[in-house]
């Protein structure tokens, strides 16, 4: 089983490394769409300061859920999927390590690259230190509740805008306690009341989703 | 109780009961609706500081606390649809969300109403109405996901499955909102023992509530039995009652 479980990680690592162009994409959204902003809002820094952790989360929640939506399309179409879920493996197991293997290529790159943009909208280290805590106990977050909601929509045509509608209301909690904290941060206030209850989030949702989201991948496949 | 309700797994014997229920809930609902409104709108005394304009109280309250209760309804019908696999359940969910989707929107559009005159704004960013804007969020999810299948059995199962991640989530939702945000007063009528609101207006808004929860009831029950028509249209009993209905018509 580990030995499976093991070879399935492998599987997700290097089919996502041969997809050099898709892995990218979403890296690339999220710089975009982050330099958007002092062009819009203007470029003095206590406002970017102001805004960055909220627009540096809004950024992240919305690149996730691009990189989200091919989670699991291809394995649908070409039936691996159906193979796995009659397979001794549990269906559980395999959407965990498909998330995993999601989370080190599609968000990983993300939370590499954020330095850069901290500086880009003037964040002091305090407040970097802070968005980079929630970002290492929220993103996966993300990914286990996205992955629930993509399950949902996998097959179904133009998924996109719908996998949207149905995922940003529930990551609404993670985007609040999250820029509380950072702003915490900024006031050099202590944030681990918000830390914990990220890592809550995250602890119920690790036990909770991979259950849903088996359940969810039965069900589109009817 | 298993056994009383098992008979309803089958879309026939919900039909069935769907008809005998309909009449009564529909008559009752109007009844007290009707009182209850023209009660608060015309008869309850006007509010010391708001004036007439409280009155809106009579529609917005009602709304407002449905809009939960309706979800809380869809989402059993998700979960006796999951757990015990009742193709019935899962059309009650497809039949339920609209029903709560536009009360959610009805409380929104009278609390701006209300909150234009009182807060001096249409809208504020306050725990409740974020919430209550969230709350028609998942609605429409829900409904958008329940349209996106063209199979309807595994569409109605995916939107259950939806409800249920936004019932774990409504709790969480509201929590943080409020520790984000807020200036919306609390509670007035759920305090036990002494409510803040005087008896004369009181009762005509407990007469609202049941008159407008009767009315959801009466729509979704109306709502679920076109579904099993529309969803079992190859069945024979389908086809005998609509060529009853048809005849009755004619």
């Amino acid at each position: 089983m580990k030995a499976a479980l093991g070879a399935l990680l492998g599987r997700e690592l290097a089919l996502a490394f041969r997809q050099k162009g898709e892995l990218l994409q979403p890296l690339v959204f999220f710089i975009l769409v982050i330099s958007l902003f002092p062009l819009g809002v203007g470029p003095g820094p206590q406002t970017l300061q102001k805004i960055g952790p909220g627009v540096i989360w809004v950024a992240v929640l919305l690149a996730s859920l691009l990189g989200m939506e091919r989670l699991f399309r291809d394995d649908f179409n070409d039936g691996w999927l159906e193979q796995m879920s009659l397979s001794a493996v549990p269906l559980t197991l395999v959407v965990l390590i498909k998330v995993m293997a999601h989370w080190l290529t599609c968000v990983l790159p993300l939370l590499l690259i954020s330095p850069l943009l901290a500086l880009f909208l003037h964040l002091t280290a305090d407040m970097y230190k802070a968005l980079l805590m929630t970002l290492i106990l929220g993103t996966p977050l993300l990914s286990l509740v996205g992955a629930t909601g993509v399950a949902l929509t996998t097959g179904l045509q133009r998924g996109g805008v719908l996998l949207s509608l149905l995922l940003l209301p529930l990551f609404i909690p993670l985007l609040i306690f999250a820029t509380s904290a950072v702003d915490a941060a900024a006031l050099q206030l202590s944030y681990n009341g918000q830390l914990a209850i990220i890592a809550a989030l995250l602890l119920l949702a690790l036990a909770l989703t991979p259950f849903a989201t088996a359940y969810a991948l039965r069900v589109v496949q009817g | 109780m298993w056994k009383w309700l098992h008979p309803y797994a089958k879309s026939e014997k919900a039909f069935e009961l769907c008809a005998r229920l309909l009449p009564w809930l529909s008559i009752s609902a109007i009844v007290i609706l009707a009182t209850g409104t023209l009660w608060g709108l015309m008869f309850a005394p006007a509010d010391y500081q708001q004036g007439d304009s409280f009155r809106i109280i009579y529609i917005h309250v009602p709304s407002a606390i449905l809009s939960m209760g309706v979800y809380s309804a869809m989402a059993v019908a998700a979960l006796v649809g999951l757990v015990w696999q009742l193709r019935t359940a899962t059309m009650a969910v497809a039949a339920i969300a609209p029903v709560g989707a536009v009360l959610t929107f009805i409380a929104l559009f009278t609390g701006a109403a209300w909150g234009k005159p009182m807060w001096g704004t249409w809208w504020v960013w306050d725990a409740r109405l974020t919430s209550e804007l969230i709350l028609l969020f998942l609605y429409l999810g829900v409904m958008a996901l329940y349209q996106s299948f063209d199979d309807k059995q595994q569409g109605g199962k995916a939107a259950g499955v939806m409800a249920l991640v936004g019932v774990v989530n409504l709790p969480i939702i509201h929590f943080s909102v409020e520790w984000w945000n807020t200036l919306h007063q609390g509670a007035t009528i759920t305090k036990f023992g002494k409510p803040s609101i005087a008896p004369e207006m009181l009762w005509p808004l407990l007469l609202c509530i049941l008159g407008l929860a009767l009315a959801s009831a009466a729509l979704s029950v109306y709502r679920f039995q076109s579904e099993l028509m529309r969803r079992e249209i190859h069945r024979p009993w389908v086809q005998a009652q609509a060529r009853k209905e048809h005849s009755d018509a004619v």
